[in-house]
């Protein structure tokens, strides 16, 4: 295997969540959510601590005319862990170069537009204004080129920034543990990483080329980060690759391992989900809007005190609506492109995004709801 | 009823109620949630005050006195740079030790408690640990110089109530300094359950913050500690633990 440390994929000793995965093959995914009943579905609604069969069986379509009961028992889980208090944060893109070929995305190296890569400067002029706008959680993104956004230039963004923000997370690349302490040393004390898919084969069809194309090497990337000594782990697929219950499950079973094996470390979720025409990447299997909202409020029974993040892929109206049933965490004042605030943009981003709602608005739409958007949340002891 | 204080770290208090800043929907809410639950001592996350001195602190009335918690602390060294800061920020001595390094769960590491205690203490801050009941890390607290000891009634932000009754029991029986049940009361009732124990105080946030009326809430936990204390000075009378015997059926023979 051709990565950049190899004894970092295989530590000796070290569980890895390939290995629980491997335990729940698709065929007995399947043959659960098959056999899944009512009474599994309102036996596992009683429940207070739910095994991921029970799990199963509230992504299940057993499940499906119970989306009231669900939201009720989501919304009442969240109120106690989480209270009526929204974190904001916001994405800042700061190199769109990318190797990779994923067939999805925007950033595709295939994709002959013109890209941006902001100096150091130029990505803290960025993220100031948005400290100005009032954000303290920050998440840079780049795109996967490590022979330019390396590990070293992220860092140096991070270190550059901190003073600015209580909290710095990336997006980016898989990296080495070494390269995530290095990143920790820096200001960063989270990070998310996206599978996209758990489907193997499929993953492997969509990212034909590039570094990204290492299924494992992903898959146990949040795992690697943790033992960096990240505070916060996110994770997530991007819904619509594969069929919904499969993607659904391995998600909240990654989570669930990742809290087993971590306990210290702030497991975190996200729920993206791809549009019906994503640019001009045909999504078989498009989530709907009840599919979406049973995939959150059965996260929130299984993982009762994950943060449940949802980002500007989805429309006000939507996020307005699910935020009360069990959302923690929402993205304001976003733009998928790289610069576009004080330095120009030399493109329209990586997708489209349907919440254009600026942090005031995002602040003051909450408001509206009952819920107070909190900008710091936490901080790293380290100050 | 003479007066009763409760005394912690030198300081007279006359509410037995702590309160919280977590969870509400707005901050603003506090100020009216501090006159009508009348409490006098209120917590406040660390990682959660912007060092601007906007947010969260801008609405806590002047009259109350602070006590900063050092929860996000995952173990005693953090806990300590978390609560010099918080005086070095001018939120006073008084500290809530919490040391939590499981997420899933959100239980107090004893250990890391412990230390964190005693390192402050010598430090001179009003130091009060939030624990598992145990009475050993109670123990261990109180000999590293802890003011009062703050064991949880339950799982943290699951208003259970007083899941660990029995346990709380034994501290307030062997530990000389002021309990103070500290998590998993959610109800009005569950605090007057713990006062007539005998616990020093409680401390509600969840209970008050995501209710849909925080500052009816926060009366109602008021009136709740009121009573409970009323009743554990008053000395609750003698309580049958079986079903009601009219007759004396196994001695009726003796006549």
């Amino acid at each position: 295997m051709n990565h950049p440390v190899l004894a970092d994929h295989f530590a000796p000793g070290e569980a890895h969540f390939d290995e629980c995965l491997a335990e729940w093959p698709r065929e007995r995914r399947a043959a659960l959510a098959a056999a899944a009943t009512t009474h599994d579905v309102l036996a596992a609604l009683e429940k207070d601590v739910l095994s991921p069969k029970d799990f199963m069986a509230l992504l299940s379509p057993a499940a499906e005319p119970f989306l009231e009961q669900m939201a009720r028992r989501s919304r009442e889980i969240t109120l106690r862990f989480f209270g009526r208090a929204v974190n904001i944060f916001s994405p800042l893109y700061i190199s769109d170069i990318c190797t990779n070929h994923c067939r999805y995305c925007g950033f595709n190296a295939d994709n002959h537009q013109k890209r941006r890569h902001l100096t150091v400067e130029e990505a803290a002029a960025e993220a100031f204004a948005l400290a100005d706008a009032g954000i303290a959680h920050i998440l840079l993104l780049t795109g996967d080129a490590r022979h330019i956004a390396s590990p070293e230039y992220i860092a140096e963004v991070a270190a550059r920034i901190k003073p600015r923000f209580a909290s710095v997370g990336v997006e980016v690349y898989s990296l080495t543990l070494e390269e995530y302490r290095l990143l920790l040393q820096n200001g960063v004390d989270s990070m998310t990483m996206f599978q996209e898919t758990y489907n193997r084969e499929l993953y492997e069809w969509l990212h034909p080329a590039g570094p990204k194309h290492d299924f494992l090497w992903r898959l146990n990337t949040p795992a690697r980060a943790a033992r960096a000594g990240l505070h916060g782990v996110g994770i997530g697929a991007l819904m619509g690759l594969d069929e919904f219950i499969h993607d659904a499950f391995c998600t909240g079973l990654h989570a669930w391992w990742l809290q087993k094996h971590f306990p210290g470390v702030d497991v975190s979720l996200s729920v993206p989900r791809m549009c019906p025409h994503e640019g001009s990447f045909e999504v078989k299997h498009a989530v709907n809007d009840r599919q979406f909202v049973q995939y959150i409020t059965a996260l929130r029974c299984f993982l009762p005190r994950c943060g449940i993040t949802v980002s500007s892929r989805e429309s006000a109206y939507m996020r307005n609506h699910i935020v009360p049933i069990g959302v923690t965490r929402v993205s304001a004042g976003v733009s998928t492109a790289v610069g576009g605030r004080v330095v120009e943009a030399e493109n329209s981003g990586q997708f489209d995004i349907s919440d254009h709602r600026s942090v005031p608005e995002m602040v003051r739409d909450l408001a509206a709801l009952g819920y107070q958007a909190v900008a710091k949340d936490w901080e790293a002891c380290d100050f | 009823m003479q007066q009763d204080k409760l005394v912690i770290g030198g300081v007279e208090l006359d509410s037995r109620l702590f309160i919280g800043t977590g969870k509400y929907s707005d901050d603003a809410l506090i100020p009216a949630v501090c006159e009508a639950s009348a409490s006098q001592v209120i917590t406040v996350a660390m990682r959660r005050v912007d060092r601007g001195g906007t947010g969260v602190m801008g609405h806590i009335p002047s009259s109350m006195r602070l006590l900063p918690n050092t929860s996000g602390a995952r173990n005693a060294e953090e806990a300590v740079r978390l609560a010099r800061l918080a005086r070095a920020a001018g939120c006073g001595d008084w500290i809530k030790i919490e040391v939590i390094s499981d997420t899933r769960h959100l239980l107090p590491d004893g250990y890391e408690t412990a230390k964190a205690t005693e390192i402050l203490a010598k430090e001179g801050f009003t130091v009060l640990p939030y624990i598992n009941p145990d009475l050993y890390v109670a123990r261990a607290c109180v000999n590293a110089g802890a003011a009062a000891v703050m064991p949880l009634g339950a799982p943290i932000g699951t208003n259970r109530g007083l899941r660990t009754r029995e346990m709380i029991g034994i501290l307030i029986e062997e530990i000389e300094l002021p309990i103070v049940v500290d998590a998993g009361i959610g109800r009005p009732s569950q605090a007057c359950e713990a006062m007539e124990m005998g616990a020093a105080a409680c401390l509600v946030n969840t209970g008050i913050a995501s209710s849909d009326d925080p500052v009816t809430m926060a009366m109602a936990f008021r009136r709740a500690v009121e009573a409970g204390r009323a009743a554990y000075l008053a000395g609750a009378g003698a309580v049958s633990h079986g079903e009601a015997v009219a007759s004396s059926p196994l001695t009726g023979f003796l006549r």
